[in-house]
């Protein structure tokens, strides 16, 4: 599948990655690449194969309700590039 | 459909067509995905696990109670239980979706078709498809109002358990999806999965709304988000219907989109900032395997459902004789069916020791007098200052003739003032009626003794009158004369 | 105290126990070698102190004869594992500063079993690479270098420093995490032993997740015994990770009995790859050989969805990595580039943190999974590895384990091959299949090539059975004699 330049521009808003469009090109040549080589799955009749969920023989393990886990604010915050009063802060949202 | 559901545009007839997402919290200690707690109103970012914001290498595990109560409520709904389900993730940005994707259900949910009654204010009931019903993660808050240029991340909420209901399009008025809302709510409520609190969220509604021509296919729908109140449902749809019925009757489109309500204005309106289109990219999440279950865990999960207010209804209708409509009010929440039935059977004991309270009046002392007053107090029925069994004593001295139905007014209002026993307050107060038929003839003899042309009346035809001598001779004994026997000395001693 | 350096883990673990040195001279030995190998850009983050603090600790208990699996054992860790308080990138310029403020699994139980850190070793960009060129913090250099050409050469990768760190005796061991191929890659590249373990056998928790249903954490070390010693104390049940195995970890060590009589050997006849260099054919042969002296029966096998396997791998990691990636957006740790908006905050900040394989893999994986191509691209892949994982199933009906090359070459110079994705990919041919199975592999170094590189033969398993899979590994590597050192 070649991607065209519009394609690639909206993979990468998609993605949040900023792509200037100079790179449009070049990326969409990197990715048609990408895509040409995996599409070889195309010769492989998988009618009426199940799709794998999970690699592992296991039941989905279960937790039981009971409150293990938080206060502790001061490690969920000490990382953020921005924080006050105990909120992370992003620049304002207009909804 | 009956034609009182179209609503008429200046071009003519349009049909409103109605689907609701129910967001409904899973009542439960800890979150979905973490040990983290979901109490309403702590400190901002407390409730908060290291999963919870999304660190680098957290993994979640799944809470094995708020799979249960999906698998309840599915159970509540009439609802095939899915025993093979998935999790998804539901891929976006957002700045309260820490992950950037939500855990959900998308192919693959826990519960499937089912159906809900509802019960209209005409009387008639009439059954809404329910689509599914999934578990999945509730986001974060975003404050917008705290500051001038940035907004305020809260991840309190971020992985809260909730089951999104979502409904057929099978509703046509605003009131059906209000009614829709109420039931369903009921339903949550006395099934104990979701405490069904809009005000703190506990309950949120995503209204689908879209106009048609009748008997046209559907047209382009709209939704509404997170509207927090019933009346703010039913406010919202009105709106949303005649503004869609306005932009084609003028010639527009409707596209879709998703609308925020403004309780203020009571109007909804584009979100904004929603401009590129979603494409979620769902996808089974890897790090958390199908959700198995058993034929015999549900069974043992059906077993403790409680009887769910159709049920209820129902057997209130057969065994208590009431009517469809007293039923239905006596049925919506728990406890008050709980209390009326009660009152009803109650400790046993009549005032004076018979059995077999009436239901018919115990309905009306519930529904009309105990839940007025109880309203106007601004008290919910749980802190009814006064009990069933009050209640019910009451009522059996009405029967038992001890005190009237008027007298026992006065005396249901100092119950609810001071929370004494009935009993206890006829004595007091000497409120007993006078059934003794000398002391009522010498009264009644008194009355028509001052009356006499008005008994020279009655005898004469005018039947009316009767109604008179009871008032007055009640005033006499201050209203404690027993009605039966007064009436009928009454009219032996006007016989001609 | 060089030769301290040179001892394996298990022999090191032993002199520590004779009292023949203490663990701060083992510590002291391995900090002085971290900073010999500063060249190499082995290591984003030294912890020099943290070492000499658990060796103190390690002298305390081997005092009172209380020493653990691991005690005083210095060891590298892999920058994808979250280590409290510490600097944490996985190789990435988004996570600039980042310091967990939690252990991660595999990590605490090390340290549990008494191990000391020497620091974290470089990588490629969120594992994602088989050079370690994609790192933000530079490349790393491999301690080896061709016979009579003294141009840097790669390591491998994802695990590359780690590989460099364990080949450049600077680490008795390190750990690693293997999604495709990295750790047996880097380790076969660099002359020393890698294992990546059954898929739930380790604790994912902690680890900075690239593609979850394919990761696996595992040790790299110099010899066989030494990664049994070392996984013995990383694997384990963990209920904080819902794809973690509850069952027992045996006693690895216990399982080298240089036994491997009347074991079947399965060869995978698709192994046999076009442009396969002779001398990887000439080293699979002489494996098979050794293995045939020790007893063990060889069963040719074949796996016929082996082609498929890495088309698959490039949809299924990228799949999962854009999702895994996307809480990195500068809200609550690491790199943040202003925006006036909060999707411009986003945009900017993920453009400037993410370097360009990653940045390609995320859109690779963004588009695979969009509206109309899921079932074209992501869910064709997943019926793929169902097709893979039943071609194992079937193979190990005739055989107990599958002898296999590592690599199709041998490491490659720092530059090479940068600008052909494809031609990169192609160095997991082998590495790739076992993971999309979820099966345990090893790789042992084997031999030179004609360039004077190390070559590895790779063994892989049974779920869960890593017991046979080390064991034929010591038979192989006893064969072998792997005396070379960089
Ligand atoms: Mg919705
Ligand atoms: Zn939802």
């Amino acid at each position: 599948m070649a991607l065209d330049r519009d394609t690639v521009r909206n993979i990468a808003t998609l993605a949040r990655i900023r792509v200037e469009d100079n790179e449009l090109d070049a990326l969409a040549g990197e990715l048609s690449n990408i895509l040409t080589f995996v599409e070889q799955l195309n010769e492989v009749d998988t009618k009426g194969v199940e799709p794998m969920t999970s690699v592992v023989a296991m039941q989905l393990p279960r937790r039981p309700d009971e409150v293990t886990d938080g206060n502790i604010q001061n490690k969920i915050l000490a990382n953020a590039p921005e924080g006050t009063r105990g909120f992370f802060a992003v620049p304002k949202v207009v909804e | 459909m009956s034609s009182t559901h179209l609503i008429k545009g200046k071009t003519g007839e349009w049909e409103v067509v109605i689907g609701l997402e129910v967001h409904a919290q899973v009542t439960s200690k800890a979150k979905l995905f973490s040990g983290a707690a979901t109490a309403f109103g702590a400190e901002p970012n407390t409730q908060v696990s290291l999963i919870d914001a999304a660190m680098p290498g957290m993994l979640p595990v799944i809470n094995g109670w708020c799979v249960e109560q999906a698998v309840k409520t599915g159970l509540g709904l009439n609802a095939q239980v899915n025993l093979h389900s998935v999790f998804d993730r539901k891929n976006y940005f957002y700045a309260d979706l820490p992950a950037g994707y939500q855990i959900s259900q998308y192919l693959q949910p826990i519960v499937g078709k089912g159906e809900l009654l509802l019960d209209l204010a005409d009387g008639k009931s009439r059954t809404v498809g329910i689509t599914r019903l999934h578990l999945e993660m509730d986001a974060g808050k975003s404050l917008h109002d705290q500051h001038p240029s940035q907004t305020y991340i809260d991840l309190n909420r971020s992985g809260v358990a909730l089951m999104e209901i979502v409904s057929e399009p099978d509703m046509r008025t605003a009131e059906e999806a209000g009614a829709y809302v109420r039931k369903l709510r009921s339903i949550l409520r006395y099934l104990g999965t979701c405490d069904g609190n809009m005000e703190e969220g506990s309950l949120r509604c995503d209204c689908n709304v879209s106009v048609r021509r009748p008997g046209q296919p559907y047209g382009t729908r709209t939704e509404t988000k997170n509207v927090n109140s019933v009346r703010f449902v039913m406010a919202a749809i009105e709106h949303e219907a005649r503004r869609q019925i306005e932009v084609l009757e003028s010639g527009g489109t409707i596209r879709q989109e998703t609308r925020l309500f403004d309780p203020n204005s009571g109007t909804t309106r584009a979100m904004r900032g929603k401009e590129h289109a979603h494409d979620y990219r769902y996808f089974p999440d890897p790090d958390l395997l199908p959700l198995e279950l058993s034929e015999d865990e549900v069974a043992r999960i059906k077993a403790t459902l409680p009887e769910l207010p159709d049920d209820k209804k129902k057997r209130f209708i057969e065994q208590h004789k009431l009517s469809a409509f007293d039923a239905g009010i006596l049925v919506s929440e728990r406890a008050s069916a709980d209390f009326f039935e009660a009152v009803v059977t109650g400790d046993g004991k009549l005032g004076d020791g018979k059995t077999g309270r009436d239901a018919k009046l115990a309905a009306n002392w519930v529904i009309n007098d105990l839940f007025g007053r109880l309203n106007a107090a601004g008290k919910d029925i749980t802190a009814s200052p006064v009990t069933a069994g009050q209640l019910g004593r009451l009522i059996g001295l009405i029967q038992d003739g001890t005190i009237s139905g008027r007298i026992a007014k006065d005396v249901f209002e100092i119950m609810f003032e001071t929370g004494k026993d009935p009993l206890k307050i006829v004595e007091e107060k000497g409120l007993r009626q006078v059934s003794d038929t000398g002391a009522l003839e010498a009264a009644i003899d008194e009355i028509l003794g001052a009356n006499v042309e008005k008994v020279a009346e009655y005898r004469a035809g005018k039947d009316k009158l009767l109604g008179f001598f009871v008032g007055q001779v009640m005033k006499k004994t201050g209203g404690k004369a027993n009605p039966g026997v007064l009436n009928e000395l009454l009219k032996k001693k006007l016989a001609p | 105290m060089s030769t301290l350096t040179e001892l394996s883990l298990a022999d090191a673990r032993d002199g520590l126990r004779a009292k023949k040195f203490s663990a701060r001279e083992l510590a002291e030995a391995h900090i002085a070698a971290v900073t010999r190998i500063k060249p190499l850009n082995a290591f984003i983050t030294e912890t020099p102190d943290a070492a000499l603090e658990g060796a103190a600790e390690a002298d305390r208990r081997l005092a009172k004869g209380e020493a653990r699996a691991m005690e005083g054992l210095p060891i590298a860790i892999k920058d994808l594992f979250c280590t409290e308080g510490v600097l944490t990138t996985a190789g990435s310029h988004i996570l600039d500063g980042f310091k967990p403020p939690y252990e991660s699994t595999v990590t605490a139980n090390l340290w549990k079993a008494g191990a000391v850190m020497l620091g974290k070793t470089n990588m490629d960009e969120f594992a994602m690479g088989s050079s370690n060129m994609t790192s933000y913090h530079g490349p790393v250099e491999s301690p080896w270098r061709r016979r009579g050409d003294n141009r840097p050469l790669v390591p491998g990768g994802s695990s590359g420093g780690s590989a460099a760190a364990v080949a450049a005796r600077a680490a008795l061991g390190a750990t690693g995490t293997d999604t495709g191929g990295s750790i047996r890659q880097p380790a076969a590249f660099s002359g020393i032993v890698g294992m990546k373990p059954t898929y739930g056998r380790c604790s994912r928790w902690g680890i900075v997740a690239f593609a979850s249903s394919l990761d696996q954490a595992g040790p790299m070390t110099r010899t066989v015994r030494d990664a049994a010693i070392m996984l013995g104390a990383m694997a384990g049940h963990d209920p904080k990770d819902s794809t973690s195995v509850d069952r027992p970890v045996p006693d690895y060590e216990k399982a080298l009995t240089g036994n491997v009589r009347g074991l079947k050997i399965g060869i995978p006849k698709e192994y046999r790859v076009d442009g396969m260099n002779p001398e990887i054919d000439r080293l699979w042969e002489q494996g098979i050989a050794w293995l045939k002296a020790a007893g063990v029966e060889t069963v040719a096998i074949s796996l016929p969805h082996t082609k498929y396997a890495l088309p698959a791998y490039y949809i299924v990691a990228p799949a999962e990595a854009s999702s895994n990636l996307a809480r990195y957006d500068g809200v609550r740790y690491g790199l943040r580039v202003p925006g006036g908006t909060l999707d411009e905050m986003y945009e900017k900040t993920r453009a400037a943190g993410f370097g360009k394989e990653v940045r390609r893999r995320v859109m690779i994986g963004t588009y695979v999974l969009s509206a109309g191509y899921y079932d074209a691209y992501y869910n064709k892949a997943r019926q793929i590895r169902t097709l893979i994982a039943r071609d194992f199933a079937e193979a190990y009906r005739k055989c107990d384990v599958i002898l296999t090359p590592t690599s199709p070459n041998t490491a490659f110079a720092v530059g090479e091959k940068m600008d052909d994705p494809i031609a990169m990919y192609l160095n997991d041919v082998f590495t790739v299949p076992g993971n999309l199975a979820g099966l345990p592999g090893i790789s042992v170094p084997a031999g030179l090539g004609g360039d004077g590189l190390p070559l590895g033969l790779q063994v892989l398993g049974r779920a869960f059975d890593e017991e046979t899979v080390l064991r034929v590994a010591e038979v192989l590597e006893r064969a072998a004699d792997f005396k070379h050192k960089p």
